[in-house]
């Protein structure tokens, strides 16, 4: 079965979803994500999303559950990249992600990232 | 002889008084514009027209309007119908003409006819025949009318909802107009597609132009600001007006979560300040710049 790769980088996760998420992938990436960021001990975590076209609310519901798991294991989690159709979507779904962060592409994403490491109380 | 060969006969032999009579019956009955139309036009138009029915009238007669035969005249009447709805006569002008061809061919015909059985089925004939003509005149007419419309109705949401960009990672978003469901839908989308292509940080959403603010108006608005932070873009709202305000508050509506300025200047000055201050490395978390 497949699974999506988690690479990391500095103190931070790559998660990179290319691949069309169906529950199953998705579950499986809530349960590896969480188990790669205690094993590396990670402090944050980039979502790029950049390729996913298609979003129901489960896979809504599951970006905002890894974010939130994130958070709890004192990761910062940005998710990137959401294409305008699906964020509409999103929207009309009346799932808004609220808490988590956003940015329009991983160079933004990782700043975001980068700074909330440097200045802790410039956090929302 | 079938009803309506008399009628066929007299457009074949007396199309050039016919006419006169035709164009005169117009300028009588306020159907013909001279400032709408020249009225060498108009007289080609009628010519041609009768022409035309006489054709359609010789190869199957006066009943069969929908059918083939009839094709070039109801054509022709398209034509008409539609130039005058765009032109701007009025749809009982345009009826007009056709109609106004009943008195001169009636009179023809009681001077052709003698027999009261026979002119009684050639005037119904004739009457039956023009007035389908006229009716099909109304119905292009509206449906004209009805496209111009639609048309209008797009173009004014293109035109209503530009995305403009004001400064480096700024957007400003004018919004005028009511809010509903399909213009929330487009500024959405506009909206949304911009960011991607600039880049931008922050997006003002001005609606000095937005007439009123109800909870359906506020719902669209904060499903727009929602989306665009979704794409990692923050939005400010401005140009609220006291009244709007008011309304906001007395109908509950919570804008706590979006960052609200009454002018679109102030909003202006406080996204250059989150912008810059990112240019440093140290600043607000959301504002960035790539």
């Amino acid at each position: 079965m497949d699974r999506i790769p988690i690479p990391k980088m500095g103190s931070f996760l790559l998660v990179t979803i290319q691949v069309d998420m169906h529950d199953q992938l998705a579950l499986r990436l809530q349960d590896d994500l969480t188990a790669r960021i205690v094993a590396a001990k990670a402090r944050g975590v980039l979502i790029d999303i950049s390729s996913l076209e298609i979003v129901d609310s489960f896979i809504g519901r599951m970006i905002s559950n890894i974010a939130g798991m994130a958070r709890v294991l004192d990761a910062e989690t940005v998710v990137v990249g959401m294409q305008p159709a699906v964020a509409i979507t999103l929207v009309e779904l009346g799932l808004s992600l609220e808490g988590v962060r956003t940015a329009l592409n991983v160079d933004k994403g990782m700043l975001l990232l980068q700074r909330s490491l440097e200045d802790p109380e410039a956090e929302q | 002889m079938a009803a309506g060969q008399v009628v066929q006969q007299i457009i074949a032999r007396t199309q050039k008084e016919l006419l006169v009579e035709w164009l005169q019956n117009q300028a009588a009955d306020g159907a013909s514009r001279p400032d709408l139309m020249k009225e060498s036009e108009l007289r080609d138009q009628c010519k041609e027209f009768l022409a035309l029915i006489q054709e359609a009238a010789s190869t199957s007669g006066l009943d069969h309007v929908s059918g083939s035969a009839w094709a070039s005249v109801r054509e022709f009447l398209n034509g008409i119908s539609r130039t005058r709805a765009v032109q701007g006569f009025s749809p009982a002008e345009t009826a007009t003409f056709v109609f106004s061809l009943k008195k001169p061919l009636f009179m023809r015909l009681r001077q052709e006819i003698g027999d009261a059985q026979t002119l009684a089925d050639e005037l119904w004939a004739t009457s039956t025949l023009i007035d389908k003509l006229g009716l099909y005149t109304t119905e292009v007419y509206q449906k004209a009318r009805e496209e111009v419309i639609s048309r209008q109705q797009q173009e004014l949401l293109e035109l209503s909802t530009p995305v403009v960009s004001l400064w480096k990672d700024i957007l400003a978003l004018p919004l005028i107009g009511t809010l509903d469901s399909a213009r929330t839908q487009v500024v959405m989308e506009s909206l949304l597609h911009k960011i991607v292509e600039t880049g931008a940080a922050i997006a003002i959403i001005d609606i000095t132009g937005v007439p009123t603010v109800d909870t359906l108006v506020a719902q669209h608005l904060l499903k727009t600001v929602a989306a665009a932070r979704l794409m990692g873009a923050d939005c400010i709202i401005s140009g609220i007006r006291p009244q709007i305000a008011q309304t906001i508050v007395h109908l509950g509506v919570d804008l706590s979560s979006v960052s609200t300025k009454a002018t679109l200047a102030d909003a202006f000055l406080v996204a250059l300040k989150r912008t810059q201050s990112s240019l440093p490395q140290s600043s607000p978390p959301k504002s960035s710049n790539g």
